[in-house]
């Protein structure tokens, strides 16, 4: 699965799109991968973008969960952000919202982390 | 077919305490006045009708004993908790002249899942029947175990009940109480197994202490196939998804979300949540449950999948 993806400053934004599901779950986490072990303390932090994604099921969360494992025993952060309405619900279920700090835009998570940061996504 | 829950929480028996009580009537009490509730009438439409189930009553607190009713005489039912008491008192209750058979089908040895059993009068009647069916080799040691000194007065071997303990295989069909019954083996430390129940065109799955590995694609299509079109899937809900992956991986049990996706997956009429956790109130089950709801509401294809929560006393007509 292919993984849009874009750095601003030292934030990386991914944006996967359509459904991650039982199906596509183990593709989505391979595509993934490279990514997370990029973000560190000392590196990038990162934002899943999630305006493109029009749902996710139990398996696709469980790649989220596996990416910030990765990411906190690296010393780096993800944040989630922009998801469609019933993608947010689905997060609220499952309870992933006491896990993944949440935004509305990916503007708004940018800024969370660096003004350098939001200055680039605003260039 | 009807299916009764003598035991539905998990892990270890619960009761309410005198201030959880005290809530509820205190809640019940404060929405009457605002609603004017001023004859025994309106009494019973109040509760029928405006007070939430958490409040007007409870999931209660025993641990996993399920009846189907078998419409013979002679009863079947899946694991023996601390719910089995009660139903071993509605059996003497029920008995007549005729000798008390009893088919007992396990899914594991687990304490939570054993611990009615000497408590079950229909151990101690002489004549009586009871068959202990399961798949695992340690079933008959852990019931005469559990009734061991120094851990129960009355020893196994002074039960007056015919005990018969029945080796079961999995994937292996056998007919049990007229019903054809198929085991499954599932993923919880020292092994569980679920059963379906087949008989008249009906399907009932019961499938607790069940994790449900979800990176395994094979062992998602395994339980599809096994949950394939039931009528009735009593599951292991017993965690969120969040804990299911994260804390509590590999503690051997599922997620209300998990149960909604194979059940629609499979094609499912109905889903009953099962194995509650034993820290949750009535509150927070019913929370779970209305959360549930809309989960499979945000998911469903084209039909509609039935969602419950299991509670002491509950009756399915499949």
């Amino acid at each position: 699965m292919e993984i849009k993806n874009k750095t601003y400053g030292d934030v990386l934004v991914l944006s996967p799109e359509g459904r991650i599901d039982h199906a596509n779950s183990e593709d989505f986490r391979n595509s993934l991968v490279p990514f997370i072990d990029r973000c560190k303390s000392d590196c990038e932090r990162m934002v899943l973008d999630l305006a493109g994604v029009d749902y996710i099921s139990s398996a696709g969360l469980r790649c989220f969960m596996l990416a910030e494992k990765q990411a906190k025993s690296q010393g780096g952060t993800i944040v989630v952000a922009a998801m469609q309405p019933v993608v947010k619900e689905i997060f609220e279920i499952s309870r992933f919202t006491l896990v993944f700090d949440t935004f509305a835009t990916v503007r708004e998570a940018i800024a969370k982390f660096s003004p350098a940061a939001l200055k680039a996504y605003q260039a | 077919m009807l299916v009764r829950f003598w035991g539905t929480r998990g892990s270890i028996p619960v009761a309410l305490t005198s201030s959880d009580i005290r809530r509820k009537v205190e809640t019940a009490l404060s929405m009457a006045i605002a609603k004017g509730v001023d004859s025994p009438d309106k009494v019973r439409s109040f509760i029928d009708n405006d007070l939430d189930f958490s409040i007007a009553q409870t999931y209660g607190g025993q641990s996993p004993c399920v009846e189907i009713e078998t419409g013979r005489a002679e009863y079947l039912v899946c694991d023996m908790g601390s719910g089995a008491r009660a139903f071993g008192g509605r059996i003497m209750a029920a008995q007549k002249s005729d000798p008390i058979v009893v088919n007992v089908l396990m899914s594991h040895v687990h304490w939570d899942h054993i611990m009615g059993f000497p408590f079950f009068t229909p151990a101690y009647v002489p004549g009586a029947r009871i068959r202990i069916f399961g798949c695992h080799d340690v079933i008959e040691k852990a019931f005469r175990l559990q009734q061991s000194a120094p851990c129960f007065p009355v020893d196994f071997s002074r039960l007056s009940a015919d005990i018969e303990f029945v080796k079961l295989e999995a994937g292996k069909t056998v007919d049990i109480a007229g019903y054809q019954v198929t085991p499954k083996l599932q993923r919880h430390t020292g092994d569980s197994y679920g059963y379906r129940f087949e008989r008249d065109g009906k399907a009932i799955v019961y499938s607790t202490d069940s994790e449900h590995k979800l990176e395994d694609p094979a062992e998602t299509e395994e339980f599809v196939a096994f949950f394939r079109n039931a009528d009735l899937v009593i599951f292991d809900a017993m965690y969120s998804l969040l804990d299911a992956v994260s804390v509590k991986e590999d503690w051997g049990h599922s997620s209300n979300m998990v149960g909604v996706e194979l059940a629609q997956l499979a094609n499912v009429k109905h889903l009953c949540m099962f194995h509650h956790e034993p820290a949750f109130n009535d509150e927070r089950i019913q929370s779970v449950l209305n959360e549930t709801i809309r989960f499979e509401q945000l998911t469903r294809g084209d039909r509609a999948l039935i969602v419950s929560a299991a509670f002491d006393g509950m009756e399915i007509e499949v």
